[in-house]
Parts: structure tokens; C-alpha cells; sequence
């Protein structure tokens, strides 16, 4: 029998029917490459993942980050902006006393609020977020074309994260890679966001899978 | 102006919202003085120099702050949470 979820769990996406909000607007192939170069920047959607932000109630922040270690196997620093990214999952500080957690597991949000249970909130993000991946050695440069952070490697290892914002679209990014960085939008954000990034990464040239 | 989140860090102006003056105290919410609440809407000092307010990083980690900014110079003398937001107050490193 299916287990009885609090009302602000919402159902697993469903990734048979699911949609995305860039469906029809990713065209693949190579953009911006000059002839005999080969692109700098790879541009692609994480489409499907389960994401949820985790709220610790005051006191009770070393037992979420116990909660979400359980659940996602991201061990997670105190320091601000500390996260830790896997294959399957990761998870990210994006403010005092609260994480964002993702991952492919579609029982990941459940599983996440019986970990966490009374030490806090978890709300459910997988139909409201858009994940996209900027990878390649220009990564940080194209990036920095739209958000006025340090994405250096001193500032942020890999797995750590934070959030800003480019004018009213607001962006959670996490370092996933030596150059690959996930960016969080706004579902109703994310074709608007698309089409800037592609035409921020035109110049170095870039590829979408 | 470079706003230093306590936790985000150094951030641009852009990132944040201004929340009004941090100097106030509200009456009590059963008060019925209307001076006190006249006061309270109304009447700001708009000094040249040190002021206190609030400003939330709405574009962050959305907490609220209080910054005491020069009204004259625009420079930032203290940045801390906004007390009773639940945030620890532990400062970035």
C-alpha cells in the first residue's frame, strides 16, 4: 500500500508524461564554432530529476544535514554555501538553515521528508525547477557574462553552491564538475533563460547534445 | 554599492531590496495611540551620516539584514541578520 504523504509532498514526476518547459526549444548541434575549432562550452538540460528544499527549524540543522546524508549521500559541511554532488544525487547550502536537494531518484522528496520528519520543512521543487548544465573550459566565462559571483576554484569547490540572481531571474548554481556547473531556474523562467545562455555562449561557441 | 551578505558574501546592490528604517520600533500591536503609530508611519530622521535599515537579500539567500550604511558616502560600516529571523549567528569566514 502507498505510503500516506503530508499534503505538501507532491507525486513523483511522472517522467513517462512529464514535459519540459524548453520541449520544442533545445536545438542540438553546433553553434557559434568557427570552421577547424571545436566548441568551448556544452550547454544541456538535467530534465527529471526529483528536487526539494529542505528548511531546518532553528536548532536543528546538524540533523537535516544528517537527514539529507541519509537520503541523497551528500555530507554536507557547515560552512555557508557547503553541498556535495554524486551521480544519483547532491545537495547544496543556498541559505542559513536551508539546502537544495536533487537527484534521480523519483522517491528522493518522500524519502527525504521521513528523514527529516519534525527537525524541519521539506517542499517539493521537481515541477518547479529547471535544471540546466554548463560544462566546457569556457563555463565560468559565459557565466560570468550573466551572474556577478565567484565561481572560481578557490571560492568553489566542487559540490558547493549559492544562490544569486540574473535581473529578476532568480539562480541556484552548483559546482558539479572541474567546469560543470548546474543552474537552477524558475520552470516559467527556463525557456527565457535558455535562449540568454545560448546567446551568451555564441561567442565562445558552443554545443547541445 | 557591494553589500557583504553574512552569508553569501559580497554582492551587488541588485541582489537585495531595501526594507526601510531599522531604527523604529513598532508599538504594540493592541496600541491605540495614534501618536505612537503616526510616529512609527511616518516620521523618519533622514540623517547625514550612519544610518540603520533594512534590506533583505532577495536575491540570495533572501534573509533579512541590517545594514548601517553612510548616507553620505555610501559606505557600509556593519552588515548582520535582522534579529529574530532564526538565522544563527555565526558570520562568514
Amino acid at each position: 500500500m502507498a505510503k500516506q504523504r503530508p499534503g505538501f509532498i507532491a507525486d513523483p514526476v511522472m517522467r513517462a508524461r512529464a514535459v519540459s518547459p524548453l520541449a520544442g526549444h533545445i536545438e542540438t548541434g553546433q553553434f557559434g564554432v568557427a570552421v577547424g575549432q571545436s566548441p568551448s562550452v556544452r550547454l544541456g538540460e538535467r530534465f527529471g530529476l526529483s528536487i526539494a528544499e529542505v528548511t531546518a527549524w532553528k536548532g536543528r540543522e546538524s540533523k537535516c544535514r544528517a537527514a539529507i546524508k541519509a537520503t541523497a549521500s551528500a555530507a554536507l559541511k557547515v560552512a555557508p554555501g557547503s553541498g556535495s554532488v554524486k551521480t544519483a544525487a547532491g545537495a547544496f547550502n543556498i541559505a542559513p538553515m536551508r539546502w537544495l536537494v536533487s537527484g534521480e531518484s523519483p522517491e528522493l522528496v518522500a524519502n527525504l521528508a521521513d528523514a527529516v520528519s519534525e527537525d524541519g520543512t521539506v517542499t517539493d521543487l521537481s515541477h518547479g525547477r529547471t535544471v540546466i548544465r554548463v560544462d566546457g573550459e569556457k563555463s565560468r566565462w559565459v557565466l560570468a557574462k550573466l551572474f556577478a559571483v565567484d565561481l572560481s576554484d578557490a571560492a568553489m569547490p566542487r559540490g558547493n553552491g549559492l544562490a544569486t540572481a540574473h535581473h529578476d531571474i532568480f539562480a541556484q548554481i552548483q559546482r558539479v564538475g572541474a567546469d560543470a556547473f548546474d543552474v537552477y531556474v524558475f520552470r516559467s523562467f527556463a525557456r527565457s533563460f535558455w535562449h540568454l545562455l545560448c546567446r551568451s555562449a555564441e561567442e565562445a561557441g558552443y554545443r547541445v547534445d | 554599492m557591494i553589500i557583504t551578505c553574512p552569508h553569501c558574501g559580497p554582492r551587488d546592490l541588485a541582489e537585495f531590496t531595501y526594507q526601510g528604517d531599522a531604527t523604529l520600533s513598532r508599538p504594540e500591536p493592541a496600541s491605540t495611540d495614534q501618536e505612537a503609530w503616526n510616529a512609527y508611519v511616518y516620521d523618519r530622521a533622514n540623517p547625514a551620516g550612519e544610518h540603520r535599515e533594512y534590506w533583505q537579500h532577495a536575491g540570495g539567500c533572501r534573509k533579512f539584514l541590517v545594514v548601517t550604511r553612510n548616507t553620505l558616502t555610501h559606505a557600509i560600516s556593519g552588515v548582520e541578520f535582522a534579529p529574530a529571523t532564526g538565522s544563527s549567528r555565526r558570520k562568514r569566514s
